[in-house]
């Protein structure tokens, strides 16, 4: 089943082309990493897809779960299952993560009917995810991401996808500033919390994120545009490689 | 031709010098003429006065108002009639029905023994030293709005703890603009905290309906030495309201104040607030929350002056400003010669939600002593959008998002207080002032 359908996506910010047509389709269930080098575009690609507003998509179409994607607001993408672990996870002075998370975990019930959780309950959910990336009770109760070292960002942000369950999960970078223990923890979260039919969007530089999170599919994004698409390993091969010999393919 | 707006008061006063007389003490009455004379000489301040440079005035007086000079009683029962959006906060509750004093026995009964809380005019029968010694003394002699309040001021409460005595609860005073018609309202404010004494007291200052309400209010504290005094402000008002505040702090030595003034709605307000350190080893902090949407106005100016060594002092000020509100802040610090190893600290942080929004900052530091420790900062920015995406993303809608951040932008201040319950209820109520579930109707049941 198709769970995200992007056809022709064309997007620009401040009126220079980033995204030059891309096709892309995934499958329920099915983990995708998207490699390229420095500037090809792939954190536009998931900045377009969770609506961003500093960007502009001037062509092209994205369905998600059936639905008209782009036609949605960020947060509404974000209950309908959509989830960005963002590269660089923003600071919130003053918000406990407490408050936010409860916020954002109560929006996500309202929008499939639920009742919002008691305090209790909301407590023992927090408990329960905590573990999953051995988050420190310390850092649930400070503010956001306020003061996190860049590993406890990180981390943070894969407990928050614990804590809201998307469909469909976008790495944007998540490996990158991790030394080896913490891109562990990190990965071994990502694998729990993969169901059956939840899809993940690794974006990466590195092979070595892809040892942990094996994915079906991987892409080469160049220039705006897939330009290569095949089994892991192509990860592999890159990793061993780099991009040249994808530029000479490409006649560059 | 335009009347000036200073004329329709001169006249009143002549007209009705015989009334200000017939219904107020002697004490207020004998430093009457020469606040007139001073209001006379000076006018509405205008934007050209360098401390209302923010606020010109005269044109929030020229309506006409009335007064009720001839102290016609009130209509309602203020307990029955009001409740404010700080209830149930203590058992010490008191009114002030445009500038009348109401307090009920049973709530006069609650007071801590030796504590006195009663009009001006009854004060001045009872303790007539101490409120000869005090009354007048304090405010500023050449400011036009407190010569304005001290020309017509016929009473005022009066709030007298001796030394020693220590309030086991927070004392609530409602200050409440109620009337048929275009209303103003004189008030008056004494405030005497005996040596070693303690107490709290909250001020909310709501308006009731849609007429045009303008009060002009002058408040007197003097703190003994070693003396705690939390003085709290609430401004609930409307559109149409116009608050002329004029605070005077005197803080003997030892002694810790905390003064917070926190504006949820308000039509066009100019707050002064002054604080003279006097006596060695004082402390003050001063601290302030506006709420601006609208067209609102409101300007803080504050004034600390370290007259001696060894006192502390700390401001902090945040506003949210929207639509096309004003907000000002204007605070100075003055270390006088001699007031060595001062130390005074001053932040005034602003967000701006529009464009539209103005918001001036004016700090000022005038330092007469060498060995003194002083900084001040002031910012005035945006919301961070990066945040508010971030927030959103994980499904939070951008009013929510909006909110939370304002929220803890806030926060910061409302930590500072020292009344826990004053604390949760104005974390609630500033929230639901960004919810937009605030309004003048809600603040107030008369009509219900």
């Amino acid at each position: 089943m198709k769970l995200l359908e992007i056809k022709d996506l064309h997007a620009s910010i401040e009126g220079k082309e980033i995204l030059k047509g891309i096709d892309l389709t995934i499958n329920a269930g099915e983990v995708h990493a998207i490699m390229g080098p420095n500037g090809s575009g792939k954190s536009t690609l998931s900045a377009v897809l969770v609506g961003n507003p500093a960007y502009t998509v001037t062509r092209g179409s994205v369905t998600f779960g059936g639905k008209d994607l782009l036609a949605m607001s960020p947060e509404e993408r974000s209950r309908e299952g959509l989830f960005l672990s963002f590269q660089y996870p923003v600071e919130i002075p003053g918000v406990s993560m407490v408050n936010f998370m409860r916020a954002a975990v109560n929006e996500h019930r309202k929008h499939r009917g639920l009742a919002p959780l008691t305090a209790s309950e909301f407590l023992k959910l927090m408990r329960d995810k905590r573990a999953i990336v051995e988050l420190d009770n310390k850092l649930a109760n400070r503010s956001v991401n306020e003061g996190f070292s860049g590993g406890e960002k990180k981390r943070n942000e894969i407990f928050q996808m614990a804590m809201l369950e998307p469909s469909l999960a976008i790495l944007d970078e998540t490996d990158s500033g991790l030394d080896i223990d913490a891109l562990r923890i990190v990965a071994d979260g990502v694998n729990k919390l993969k169901r059956p039919d939840t899809s993940v969007i690794v974006i990466t530089h590195y092979q070595r994120l892809l040892d942990y999170i094996k994915p079906d599919v991987v892409h080469v994004l160049y220039k705006g545009r897939i330009v290569k698409t095949d089994g892991p390993r192509l990860a592999l091969e890159l990793e061993e490689k780099g991009y040249d010999w994808i530029k000479k393919e490409l006649g560059e | 031709m335009n009347v000036a707006p200073e004329k329709q008061y001169t006249d009143l006063y002549r007209e009705a010098r015989g009334l200000l007389a017939a219904h107020s003490p002697a004490v207020m009455d004998a430093v009457r003429d020469e606040a007139f004379a001073t209001f006379c000489a000076k006018g509405f301040p205008t934007t050209k006065d360098e401390a209302y440079k923010y606020t010109g005035l005269g044109p929030s007086f020229a309506p006409d108002y009335g007064l009720n000079l001839a102290r016609r009683p009130l209509a309602a029962d203020p307990y029955a009639a009001f409740r404010c959006d700080v209830p149930n906060l203590s058992t010490s509750l008191f009114f002030v029905v445009n500038d009348t004093l109401c307090a009920s026995p049973e709530h006069l009964a609650a007071l801590t023994p030796g504590v006195v809380l009663t009009s001006l005019a009854d004060a001045a029968v009872r303790f007539p030293d101490i409120v000869g010694r005090h009354y007048g003394r304090l405010a500023a002699q050449d400011d036009a709005l407190t010569a304005f309040n001290t020309a017509f001021a016929e009473d005022g409460v009066f709030l007298y703890v001796p030394d020693g005595v220590v309030m086991d609860k927070p004392l609530q005073l409602i200050n409440v603009m109620s009337a048929g018609a275009d209303m103003m309202a004189v008030r008056r404010l004494l405030v005497v905290i005996g040596d070693r004494a303690s107490a709290k007291l909250l001020v909310c200052d709501h308006a009731d309906g849609d007429k045009r309400y303008l009060s002009t209010q002058v408040a007197e504290i003097f703190v003994g030495r070693d003396a705690v005094f939390d003085y709290y402000e609430l401004e609930e008002t409307t559109p149409a309201n116009t608050r002329v505040a004029n605070t005077y702090i005197r803080q003997a030595a030892g002694s810790n104040v905390l003064a917070n003034g926190v504006t949820l709605t308000c039509g066009t307000t100019r707050n002064h607030l002054s604080v003279e350190l006097a006596g060695e080893g004082a402390e003050t902090m001063l601290g302030g929350i506006a709420t601006l949407d609208a067209r609102q106005h409101l300007d803080n100016n504050t004034l600390i002056t370290h007259r001696v060594p060894r006192c502390t002092s700390r401001e902090l000020f945040k506003y949210v400003v929207d639509d096309e509100a004003v907000g000002a802040f204007a605070g100075k610090v003055r270390v006088e010669p001699g007031a060595q190893k001062s130390v005074s600290q001053q932040t005034n942080k602003n967000i701006c939600l529009t464009r539209a929004a103005r918001m001036y900052a004016q700090p000022q530091l005038e330092i007469y002593a060498d060995d003194v420790q002083c900084s001040h900062g002031a910012t005035v920015g945006q919301l961070d959008e990066a945040a508010v995406f971030y927030m959103r993303q994980r499904g939070l809608s951008h009013k929510e998002a909006v909110t939370l951040l304002i929220n803890a932008f806030v926060n910061e201040v409302i930590d500072h207080l020292r009344m826990d319950a004053l604390k949760e209820r104005l974390h609630l109520l500033v929230e639901k002032r960004f919810r937009g579930e605030l309004g003048a109707c809600r603040t107030c049941r008369k009509c219900k």
